[in-house]
C-alpha cells in the first residue's frame, strides 16, 4: 500500500495540471452542440437582427453590420469566457462539491483556479472563432472585416478578451451563491451586456456623456474599442493607450480577487 | 512527544514514523463565538484503523478537513505521512485520499472516467489506471454500472465509488468522514467487509462517526470527542471500561397514579443499594440536556423524538459479573411507588461510555 507515486514531485504538478484540462476538454466535447447553441444563439440573433434585418429594411446603415461585428464577437467571447468560469464555481462551490476531489489533487489549489480561467478562456476563443464564421454566412465575408494584416491584431484582443471573462468570472463564482444565481444574471450580466460599447463605437457617445464615462466601468468596452479600433480602423476609437492597460488591469484585479475568493472557498 | 520532522534526514532514521500526529489543533470559523475543534491531540500509527466518534458538531469533519488540508487551523500542528501538512500541503495530498460525507463524484463524467480521471490527477495514466480502475470497479461491485453517469447511483453505490476512486492513487492513509451515514444496513455491512480488508492489508483508516457500533465494529482505537474537545482515548474495551460497570439495566418508570409522596431520587438510592450493582444514573434528565452546538444532521432524517412524558423517568443501572437481577430491581421499583414501564438489559457500548462523560446521547 505504500508504492511510491511514480512521477517526481515536481512533474506532478504538471501532470495534474495537464489533467483537470483533459477532465474539462472531455465534459465540454461530450456537450458540445449545448455549448455552442448555449453561447452562439444570442449574438448570431443580435447580429441577424441589427447587422441584416435593420439594414435590409431601411433602419439602420449597411454599415453598422461592419461596426457591430467587432463588438459581437467580443462579447461573445467575454461571456462564454464569464459563464464558464462563474457558472461551474457557484454551482461547485454552492451545491455540488464536485470540484473537492480536484482541490485534493498533488497541486496548489490556486493552480486549480488558473486552469479553471485558463480552460473558459480557450472557450471562449472557440466560441469566437465560430462567430467569425457565421458572422461571414449572415452579413457577408465583407462586412467581418478580417484580414490577413490584422489577424494577429484580432487574435491578440481576442486572447485579453477571454482572459477578462475568464478572471471576471472567477470573481463571481466565487462570491456568489448558488440561490443568487438568477440575480446575477439579471443584475450583473445584462448590464454588461448593453454598456460594453458592443453595438455602438464608443466616440459616438459623445453627446450622451454620462452615458460614455458610465461604459467606462464595463471592462468589455475596452475589448471592444480595441477591436473594433483593429478591424475598423478608420473610425474614432478610444485609443489604445487607455485600452490596453485598462485590459490588463481588469485581467489582474479581477484574477487577483478572483483568486482570493477561490483560495478562501477552496480552503475553509 | 517529540514529533516527527518532515526532513528525509529524520525519516530515516526514525523507521517508525506515525502516519498521522496532531497536536493541540485548535479551528475557530470566522464569526463563530467557540472553537470548533478546542485542542485535540492524537496519534495514528501505520496499519491502524482510527475513529473520531462524537454527535453531530462535535468538530469530526472539521478534524478531518485539517488532515486533508481543506481547513486552515487556527493553532497546531499537523503531520500526515510524515509530512507537515500545514506548510506543505501539495506533498501531503500525495499520500492520503479522502471519502466526503456528502456525495462529491463528478457528475459530468461516468463512474469509470471518476476513476481514471482521480488516478490522472495523482500522476497515473495509461494502462495502470485503467487496469486499476476495472478492478476496483469489480471489487466494488460496479462493473455493470461503470459506462453510467454517476448522477444515476444510488447513495449506497456512490460511496463505494467514492471509496474505489480513493484507492486509485494508493493512498498510505485513507479518511472516512461519517462513511455509512444514511445507508442501508446491507450497503453498510458491505463497506464495513470492505473496509476491513484494506486495513488487513495495510491501508491505515482514519474515520469519523457518531454511530458507537461501527466505532466498536471497525476501529482499533477511538477518541471520543464533544465540543471540539477529546474527551476519552483508547481501544473499544479500554473505554468500556470506563464505565461504572460492565452490564447495564435501563428501567423507565412512572410515578404511579395512586401514590403521590414518591420520590425519583428516592427510587435512584434504594436501586443503587441492590447487591452487584456498581453505579446508578438517571437518564432522562441528562439526555434533555441541550447539545448546544449540534447542527442538524446532514443527510438523515432525525431520530424520532423522545414522547413528551413528564411523569416517566429512565434509570440506568450498572454492576459487574452475572448479568444484573431484573426481578430484584422490578420489586424495588414497585415497593417505591412507581409503575415498571420498560426495562432493557445489555452490555456496555461506547454509547453507555459517552453519556457517562457527557450526561447526553450521541444523537
Ligand atoms: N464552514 C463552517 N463555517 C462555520 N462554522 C462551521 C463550518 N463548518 C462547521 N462549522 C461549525 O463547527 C462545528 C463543528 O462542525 P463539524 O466539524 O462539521 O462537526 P461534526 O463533523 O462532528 O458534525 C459545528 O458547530 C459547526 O456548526
Ligand atoms: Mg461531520
Amino acid at each position: 500500500m505504500t508504492a511510491a507515486s511514480p512521477v517526481p514531485a515536481r512533474n506532478l504538478r504538471w501532470a495534474a495540471l495537464t489533467a483537470l484540462f483533459r477532465r474539462d476538454i472531455v465534459v465540454t466535447g461530450r456537450e458540445l452542440w449545448a455549448f455552442l447553441a448555449q453561447v452562439l444563439l444570442q449574438p448570431l440573433a443580435t447580429l441577424f437582427i441589427f447587422g441584416r434585418v435593420l439594414p435590409g429594411i431601411g433602419m439602420a446603415s449597411p454599415q453598422y453590420a461592419r461596426i457591430l461585428m467587432p463588438g459581437i464577437l467580443v462579447l461573445t467571447i467575454v461571456l462564454t469566457a464569464l459563464q464558464s468560469t462563474a457558472m461551474p464555481l457557484v454551482i461547485d462551490f454552492g451545491w455540488t462539491k464536485e470540484i473537492e476531489d480536484r482541490l485534493l489533487a498533488p497541486l496548489p489549489v490556486a493552480w486549480v483556479a488558473l486552469e479553471k480561467v485558463l480552460f473558459a478562456a480557450a472557450r471562449g476563443m472557440v466560441a469566437g472563432a465560430m462567430m467569425i464564421g457565421l458572422g461571414i454566412v449572415v452579413v457577408g465575408a465583407h462586412s467581418v472585416s478580417l484580414t490577413a494584416a490584422n489577424l494577429g491584431a484580432v487574435a491578440a484582443y481576442a486572447v485579453l478578451a477571454a482572459l477578462v471573462g475568464g478572471s471576471v468570472g472567477l470573481t463571481l463564482g466565487t462570491l456568489v451563491q448558488p440561490q443568487q444565481l438568477n440575480m446575477m444574471f439579471a443584475l450583473i450580466l445584462t448590464p454588461m451586456l448593453f454598456t460594453g460599447c458592443t453595438q455602438y463605437p464608443w466616440a459616438s457617445l459623445n453627446h450622451l456623456r454620462w452615458f460614455q464615462l458610465l461604459t467606462l466601468l464595463n471592462p468589455i468596452t475596452y475589448a471592444s474599442e480595441g477591436m473594433r479600433a483593429v478591424m475598423m480602423p478608420g473610425l474614432n476609437h478610444l485609443n489604445a493607450v487607455y485600452v490596453l492597460p485598462a485590459l490588463g488591469a481588469a485581467i489582474a484585479g479581477f484574477g487577483w480577487i478572483g483568486m482570493r475568493g477561490f483560495a478562501r472557498r477552496a480552503v475553509g | 512527544m517529540s514529533a516527527p520532522s518532515d526532513t528525509a534526514a529524520d525519516r530515516a532514521a526514525e523507521p517508525a514514523i506515525p502516519a498521522i500526529v496532531v497536536e493541540s489543533l485548535v479551528k475557530r470559523y470566522p464569526h463563530r463565538p467557540t472553537n470548533a475543534v478546542d485542542g485535540i491531540s492524537f496519534t495514528v500509527a501505520y496499519g491502524e484503523v482510527f475513529g473520531l466518534l462524537g454527535p453531530n458538531g462535535a468538530g469530526k469533519s472539521t478534524t478531518i478537513g485539517v488532515l486533508t488540508t481543506r481547513v486552515r487551523p487556527t493553532a497546531g500542528h499537523v503531520w500526515v505521512a510524515g509530512v507537515n501538512a500545514l506548510r506543505r500541503p501539495v506533498d501531503a495530498k500525495r499520500w492520503i485520499a479522502v471519502v466526503p460525507q456528502a456525495n462529491n463524484l463528478d457528475r459530468s463524467l461516468t463512474a469509470r472516467q471518476n476513476l481514471l480521471f482521480h488516478a490522472a490527477y495523482h500522476g497515473i495514466g495509461g494502462r495502470q489506471a485503467a487496469q486499476r480502475a476495472d478492478s476496483l470497479l469489480r471489487q466494488f461491485g460496479l462493473e455493470d454500472r461503470a459506462a453510467d453517469r454517476v448522477d444515476r447511483y444510488s447513495g449506497g453505490m456512490a460511496q463505494r465509488l467514492m471509496i474505489a476512486r480513493a484507492l486509485m492513487h494508493e493512498p498510505r492513509v485513507l479518511f472516512l468522514d461519517e462513511p455509512t451515514t444514511g445507508l442501508d444496513p446491507q450497503a453498510r455491512l458491505f463497506v464495513w467487509d470492505q473496509l476491513r480488508r484494506l486495513n488487513a492489508h495495510g491501508l491505515s483508516l482514519v474515520l469519523t462517526t457518531h454511530d458507537m457500533r461501527e466505532a466498536e465494529e471497525l476501529c482499533h482505537r477511538v477518541a471520543i470527542v464533544d465540543h471540539g474537545r477529546m474527551l476519552a482515548l483508547g481501544s473499544p474495551d479500554e473505554l468500556k471500561r470506563m464505565a461504572p460497570g460492565e452490564n447495564t439495566l435501563s428501567l423507565a418508570v412512572r410515578l404511579d397514579s395512586a401514590q403521590t409522596g414518591a420520590q425519583p431520587e428516592g427510587l435512584l438510592a434504594r436501586l443503587r443499594e441492590l447487591p452487584g450493582i456498581t453505579g446508578a444514573e438517571r437518564e432522562d434528565a441528562v439526555a434533555s440536556a441541550e447539545g448546544g452546538t449540534a447542527g442538524p444532521p446532514r443527510g438523515q432524517a432525525s431520530p424520532p423524538a423522545p414522547e413528551a412524558d413528564p411523569g416517566r423517568v429512565v434509570f440506568r443501572l450498572y454492576g459487574e459479573g452475572d448479568p444484573l437481577l431484573v426481578g430484584a430491581a422490578a420489586r424495588v421499583v414497585s415497593d417505591a411507588g412507581f409503575d415498571l414501564v420498560d426495562i432493557r438489559r445489555g452490555r456496555v457500548t461506547l454509547e453507555d461510555v459517552f453519556i457517562h462523560l457527557t450526561g447526553r446521547g450521541l444523537r
